[in-house]
């Protein structure tokens, strides 16, 4: 399921810390989604087949629930592949915003001081001293995550919605605003382009107040999928400004494996988090997940009674299904939402699978218009947004201080796609929520290392002599 | 692409090794050893390249095992030409990319004695390699497929003298002219293996 932890951002000396937890939920969560959408999807296809075959009696059924099973998987794959896809572009527009921004703006490599998190500096005499005050600054900044997104835990534990949603608020303010303004500033200094105060504050007025509406609350799908790319690309940039080399590395490594022990053990705060939202069949946190599509809300009327079907069979399934329609529910009170009907269809079509004769009685009875209300390629794909923050920042780094300069860039960037291409077969093969940052980091730096002190130096010579590989 | 890339990791890998362990100051040694790192690259690709078919039988395998219609959806044969695509993209990209960062700043080609044709000439060598690429993935796939191992070893035997013809460089007419004369060999040959003839 999805598990989000928002680290909310906080605001000190200028600096910022930021929402780490997007990563691994939203990733996992839309990929759960993902598969549940395809599932729901067959279901509905193969359901009004059934019911057109009069009655099913229960070994009628259970063929027809094997074949749907099977031509889910499928189909499944098949949109799991266009759902790739979907996640391709803006990961890659992110990262093309950073290298770009890093290639052009010098501010970004400038070295002007450090984050508070970071405060052990890295211009030592000694490599061994280096490497201690790194490994310091890493888990100086890995324990202000895990003290944060425990808070967050806590904090939604307890229902304290409101000092969240003020949160995130904040945090959203802040790099809408003030971050993008830095990032504007600087990018006049760069192309020397003379801009008047005026000018610049109607600009940042209006981005910024039109990025808020549309992340928090409605807006055109592209333009709210735009702005977050946007807010992700400048937290991006703020680390890789403020992170000194060694960290940097460090830290994206060290968060991969927390990451993975986040999502994946039973006592991770990420994994209580999404449990806890399981449990109230309440949404996840908007404005901190990128969705790929959105369901318009279609036929309203029709909504309480099957709700209150829905929620007559949650008691009766296991967890997933709940999880599913707790996503469901949150997702249509979400930006990315998806439409009630499609949610209830979902779980009717998932509950064939592993319910009683009653609840088949109750799927077939569905309206016909189950059909029309949703076209099968808009299931859309979630990713948390720290995920795109930590791929932009390894690219971002490998850009701004490799030997091997763009070769590394590529490298990297391929990597860091592979990975995210593996997370979603993984995902789909275990159809649990599965941490998105680990593999692809990995790769991300694997391919890093090894190209900047392998492959630099080979090519390097192949040019020089003219070889062709 | 991915492919194409760990073959280069670990070909690269293999040639820092030697070079490490070498004399750095012997010219004709380094020389010989990037040669020699040549040729072992181009067999690792095409052994990649060999491995990637495998993965993408096993993907077709389950793409038709669960297919409605017992067919799957995306062919063998465009599989082949995507991946002569992407090895071909992967390594141009890297052949090409820093020379064109550096071809943005300022700075005189040749100025030290060596060809001033090296940016066009890279150009040219490049846009071939990567032509060649995806040629040399369509006739690799369909010579694994119907187990044409002949098919296979002209592909290597291919590579390898595309690659030796460039140690020619900068003697400019003995790389391009037979490597884009192999260019069209192989075109003209994945061009009726795919179906088509001199009519169609």
């Amino acid at each position: 399921m999805t598990e989000l932890s928002a680290h909310l951002p906080q605001f000190q000396h200028g600096q910022l810390t930021e929402n780490f937890p997007d990563n691994h939920i939203s990733n996992t969560n839309d990929n759960s989604e993902r598969r549940r959408h395809d599932n729901s999807e067959r279901r509905r296809n193969d359901n009004p087949e059934s019911e057109t075959n009069g009655q099913p009696q229960n070994n009628v059924q259970q063929q027809v629930v094997e074949q749907d099973e099977e031509e889910d998987e499928e189909l499944t794959l098949k949109y799991g592949a266009k759902h790739v896809i979907m996640l391709f572009v803006p990961v890659t527009l992110c990262m093309v915003v950073v290298v770009a921004t890093i290639k052009s703006v010098s501010f970004y490599t400038r070295k002007d001081g450090q984050l508070i998190y970071t405060p052990f500096t890295e211009e030592t005499e000694t490599v061994g001293q280096r490497a201690l005050n790194s490994i310091l600054n890493a888990a100086i900044m890995i324990s202000v995550i895990i003290v944060m997104t425990i808070l967050l835990v806590v904090l939604y534990k307890y229902r304290c919605y409101k000092v969240i949603h003020g949160w995130l608020i904040i945090s959203s303010l802040l790099l809408l605003f003030f971050f993008s303004f830095i990032y504007l500033g600087e990018v006049f200094k760069t192309y020397n382009v003379a801009m008047d105060y005026i000018t610049v504050a109607l600009m940042i007025w209006n981005f910024g107040v039109v990025g808020m509406i549309c992340i928090h609350w409605k807006g055109p799908l592209r333009l709210q999928q735009a702005y977050l790319i946007m807010i992700s690309a400048l937290m991006a940039l703020v680390f890789i400004k403020y992170l000194p080399e060694w960290t940097a590395w460090l830290i994206l490594a060290v968060i991969s494996v927390y990451d993975l022990v986040a999502v994946l053990c039973p006592k991770g705060p990420l994994r209580m988090l999404v449990e806890t939202a399981q449990e109230r069949n309440e949404t996840l946190f908007p404005a901190l997940i990128y969705s790929s599509t959105m369901i318009w809300l279609v036929n309203m009327a029709e909504e309480d009674p099957e709700a209150q079907r829905k929620a007559s069979k949650n008691s009766s399934y296991d967890k997933q299904a709940p999880a599913n329609q707790t996503q469901n529910e949150d997702a249509e009170a979400d930006d990315g939402g998806f439409s009630q009907e499609w949610q209830q269809q979902r779980d009717n079509r998932i509950g064939p699978i592993e319910s009683t004769p009653e609840s088949r009685a109750a799927v077939q009875a569905l309206p016909s218009n189950s059909q029309t209300s949703e076209d099968p390629e808009e299931r859309g794909v979630k990713l948390g947004l720290g995920d795109f923050i930590f791929y932009s920042v390894l690219v971002g780094k490998a850009s701004a201080t490799a030997s091997g300069d763009w070769n590394t860039t590529l490298a990297c960037f391929v990597a860091i796609l592979i990975g995210l291409c593996l997370t979603l077969l993984l995902l789909a093969i275990f159809k649990k929520a599965l941490p998105a940052l680990p593999i692809s980091i990995t790769f991300g730096l694997v391919f890093y290392f090894a190209t900047d002190n392998l492959v630099q130096p080979f090519m390097d010579q192949l040019a020089f002599h003219q070889f062709y590989i | 692409a991915f492919f194409w890339l760990v073959s280069l990791l670990l070909s690269s890998l293999i040639w820092f090794i030697a070079v490490k362990a070498s004399d750095p100051r012997d010219e004709p040694l380094q020389k010989g050893l990037l040669i020699f790192g040549v040729m072992f690259s181009v067999l690792l690709q095409e052994a990649f390249r060999f491995l990637y078919y495998k993965l993408l039988r096993k993907a077709i395998e389950g793409l038709v095992a669960l297919s409605e219609d017992g067919c799957s959806p995306i062919s063998i044969q465009q599989m082949a030409y995507v991946a002569g695509v992407g090895f071909g993209l992967m390594s141009g990209a890297f052949s090409m990319i820093n020379l064109l960062a550096d071809a943005l700043g300022p700075g005189t080609v040749g100025i030290h004695g060596d060809s001033q044709l090296y940016f066009l000439t890279s150009a040219f060598m490049t846009m071939v390699l990567i032509f060649l690429h995806t040629f040399w993935g369509i006739l690799f796939f369909h010579g694994c497929e119907h187990q044409r191992w002949w098919e296979i070893t002209a592909v290597v035997v291919m590579h390898l003298a595309v690659s030796g013809s460039t140690f020619c460089n900068p003697l400019y007419v003995g790389s391009l002219v037979p490597s884009y004369l192999l260019m069209a060999t192989a075109a003209a040959w994945a061009y009726l293996l795919s179906g088509g003839s001199a009519q169609n």
